[in-house]
């Protein structure tokens, strides 16, 4: 947290997470300044961990189902191996009457398969995301006969991604949530909501407890001001430190994300979250197909379950494809500003060196990267 | 292969005495499987549709489940109250109790663990905490501190009163050089689990009813005044049904040590609420909600105002030698200081935990019958273990039930 570039508040408590700084003390991003040794000599700790590397390689980092049993087979025939015995053995004399319809509940039964015993995707390779995400698509194709398309990108270099809010612009009307329970498909049934949007009394300062997040009268109402609140993507997130089995945690670019197959529904990280950030599906959570988002992304807005938890991503599958979350686009009133808070030249930046910002709960040192302003 | 034969001759004659016994014993143990099948309907419905089905929302996230773990980690680890003198300070008045009171502790843990899964969203996928298989976030999530102790704890609870059994069984004396060293670990693991599971909620800079320095050790205090009240309980209904002979003075020294936990946890409490309500700030709102209701919101007043009255009479009665001394006036002390903690320390503690919410919205809990349904079941299942447990235990005890001579 020591990087000078940085050009917003930073309390530097709690944070065991040191940002690396890609600039070297010549000011310089890349190289070239001679300050820095491009093949420096390779030190006996270094000597040891590439000789470690070399031998075992991947599997030190290995964990979850599928990634301790693998040990130098392909993953994939593994599980076909696996699968194609155990249908043999117990489920195939049901499924199998019918040669085609028996060939797709086959394949369907080998993706569940592979799917509950799937590892952590956090701890996955490349290959594995690229494998997980391709059984969902292909699971989805059987289900429904619907083709969508999820992604599995991975954070871009150099990206650090923030948000701002302004307070004087934002009337309440609402368009960011249900722009996002759009995008993101969310539970209709129980009318879930990432955003909420607190209506205030004009005079009575910044105070939450006579607030209204939940009203339905006409916009802007007078005397009152709006401001929304969200997960604010903390950069020390109390909700990751508390998981008990790594189901959430901080991307690279500063998303904090779930693991929707990995989530075991604790609750934990919702007793830990002081911005009322999380989100529970208590029961399947339904969305009509034809409202269905097939744009999806493998943390994002892809189909959850009953029993795990989600939350805001930023949107991720639009925010890592270089487009603006979906609440910011539909505000009318461009309340709402998000960025890349590493490129100097973006909005963000402007609002935070230019204006009066400030952070909720500070004082809890998680470290928000949510601001709010005013005009 | 001798000691083989004999495990298998143990596990024969275990189930030919569970099996059979006086009328009473065979309600009892019907009653409580049927409470159990009532428990698991209700559980399968949660199951098929969801944690929907319970009174938990996102507002309130825990209800009566955790609620009932965070008070049944304090019944198992007040064990260890009875385990100390007897094993290591060598008071030989407990000895027949702590038999009794590790029976408890192992039925309380396997509740513990019920009432965790029951709250678990997706019970299928729980592989994925254990170590090695899954990816288990130790040392960062004090959840994963609470699986090690718990387990740990119910090893060390099963595993020293099987020694001492399986010997006696035998007609050998047991070895104190093989338990001992296990009993002591024991006393510091129970303060063990204890802490812990307090840390679990101490920890949440998000919860500001929770993240108080006190947490912890009045978790030790509350759990050392209902954990051996509820041995108390046990050991006069095992005197009056059995043939076990418990002595009056065994009942006496265990009431000294709920007497001096509960005054302890009186005094914490009287702290507690001097720092709430003497300079109320933004955090003590959740205290207010709790005892005086908040905005026209009074779920828990009567609850946790019968609690602190019991608890107050409890402690008073408990702290008077005269009234102390009688056994009937005990019992009845034991039992009401044992529902204000549970109430204390069970919804008491974790709902308003959450009320007021992040940014102050007042939304209240009420468990549903599904949820009670469930709670019910899962202390119907932990009666049952422990019934089956002292049942042997007794019978070995007592010299009916030794190997080849049935």
């Amino acid at each position: 947290m020591s990087n000078n570039n940085k050009k917003w508040f930073s309390l530097n408590l709690n944070s065991r997470k040191k940002q690396t700084s890609n600039t070297c003390g010549c000011g310089k991003t890349t190289g070239g300044c001679n300050s820095h040794n491009s093949k420096p000599q390779m030190s006996d700790e270094d000597f040891f961990e590439a000789a470690v590397n070399a031998s075992i390689g991947e599997e030190r980092k290995k964990d979850g189902f599928d990634q301790v049993f693998e040990v130098k087979m392909d993953r994939r025939t593994a599980f076909k191996q696996l699968t194609a015995s155990l249908l043999i053995g117990a489920g195939a004399v049901s499924t199998s009457c019918s040669l085609v319809s028996g060939e797709e509940t086959k394949e369907k039964a080998q993706i569940d398969w592979e799917e509950q015993f799937k590892g952590n995707y956090k701890l996955m390779s490349d290959n594995e995301k690229k494998g997980t995400v391709d059984r969902l698509v292909r699971s989805y194709q059987i289900r429904t006969g619907k083709t969508i398309n999820m992604s599995a990108k991975n954070a871009e270099e150099d990206v650090l991604f923030g948000y701002a809010f302004n307070i004087s612009k934002c009337q309440g009307y609402m368009d960011c949530v249900s722009a996002c329970v759009e995008e993101n498909n969310q539970d209709r049934s129980s009318q879930m909501q990432y955003i909420r949007i607190h209506e205030m009394k004009d005079g009575k300062g910044f105070n939450f407890n006579e607030a209204d997040d939940n009203y339905y009268h006409e916009v802007p109402a007078e005397g009152h001001f709006y401001m929304g609140t969200q997960c604010f993507h903390c950069d020390n997130p109390p909700c990751v430190d508390v998981c008990p089995v790594q189901a959430t945690w901080r991307e690279d670019d500063g998303l904090v994300v779930v693991d929707y197959d990995w989530c075991v529904g604790c609750r934990y990280c919702m007793a830990a979250c002081p911005y009322d950030g999380r989100r529970f599906n208590w029961s399947k959570p339904e969305v009509p197909e034809a409202e269905i988002n097939h744009n999806q992304h493998y943390l994002g807005n892809r189909m959850r379950k009953k029993g795990v938890m989600e939350k805001c991503t930023f949107c991720v599958q639009r925010s890592r494809a270089g487009k603006n979350p979906a609440c910011v686009e539909a505000c009318p009133t461009g309340a709402r500003v998000f960025g890349n808070l590493l490129d100097p030249n973006s909005t963000i930046r402007w609002v935070l060196e230019n204006k009066k910002v400030f952070r909720l709960k500070e004082d809890l040192g998680t470290e928000p990267k949510f601001w709010y302003y005013m005009d | 292969m001798g000691r083989l034969k004999v495990f298998g001759s143990l596990v024969k004659d275990s189930l030919d005495t569970i099996t059979h016994g006086s009328k009473k014993y065979h309600i009892w143990m019907a009653f409580l499987t049927f409470v159990m099948l009532v428990g698991m309907y209700c559980y399968s419905i949660q199951l098929d549709e969801g944690l929907s089905v319970t009174g938990m929302t996102d507002r309130v996230s825990w209800g009566l489940y955790i609620s009932n773990f965070t008070f049944l980690v304090g019944v198992a680890a007040a064990a260890v109250m009875l385990v100390m003198p007897t094993y290591i300070l060598k008071d030989i008045d407990f000895k027949q109790a702590v038999l009794i009171g590790e029976g408890l502790a192992v039925a309380a843990l396997i509740m513990c663990l019920a009432f965790v899964v029951a709250d678990m969203g997706g019970p299928s996928v729980l592989w994925h905490m254990i170590p090695g298989i899954g990816v288990f976030n130790f040392p960062n999530s004090m959840l994963t501190w609470d699986v090690l102790v718990l387990n740990g704890y119910l090893f060390l609870n099963i595993s020293i009163p099987f020694y001492i059994l399986f010997k006696h069984y035998q007609g050998k004396e047991s070895n104190p050089k093989v338990y001992i060293p296990g009993a002591i670990l024991s006393v510091f693991w129970a303060v063990g689990i204890h802490l812990v599971t307090a840390f679990l909620y101490q920890g949440l800079q998000a919860r500001p009813f929770w993240n108080n320095a006190l947490l912890g050790p009045r978790f030790l205090a509350s759990a050392f005044a209902a954990g051996p009240a509820l041995i108390i309980l046990v050991l006069a209904i095992i005197r009056t049904f059995t043939e076990f002979k418990i002595k009056d003075q065994t009942i006496k020294k265990i009431a000294m040590v709920v007497t001096v936990a509960a005054q302890i946890n009186i005094i914490m409490l009287g702290s507690e609420l001097f720092k709430e309500f003497y300079a109320p700030t933004h955090h003590s709102e959740s205290a207010y909600y709790l005892f005086f209701g908040l905005h026209g919101k009074t779920a828990l007043l009567p609850w946790i105002w019968t609690a602190i009255s019991l608890n107050v009479l409890a402690t008073v009665i408990l702290t008077f030698h005269k009234l102390r001394n009688n056994l009937k006036v005990l019992y009845f002390a034991c039992f009401i200081l044992f529902v204000a903690i549970w109430i204390e320390k069970g919804f008491g503690l974790i709902v308003p935990g959450f009320i007021p919410g992040p940014y102050g919205k007042i939304a209240e809990y009420t468990p549903t019958g599904i949820e009670i349904g469930v709670t019910l079941g899962i202390w119907a299942l932990g009666a049952l273990v422990f019934t089956v447990l002292a049942k042997t235990a007794i019978k070995i005890e007592t010299g009916k039930l030794r190997y080849k001579k049935q």
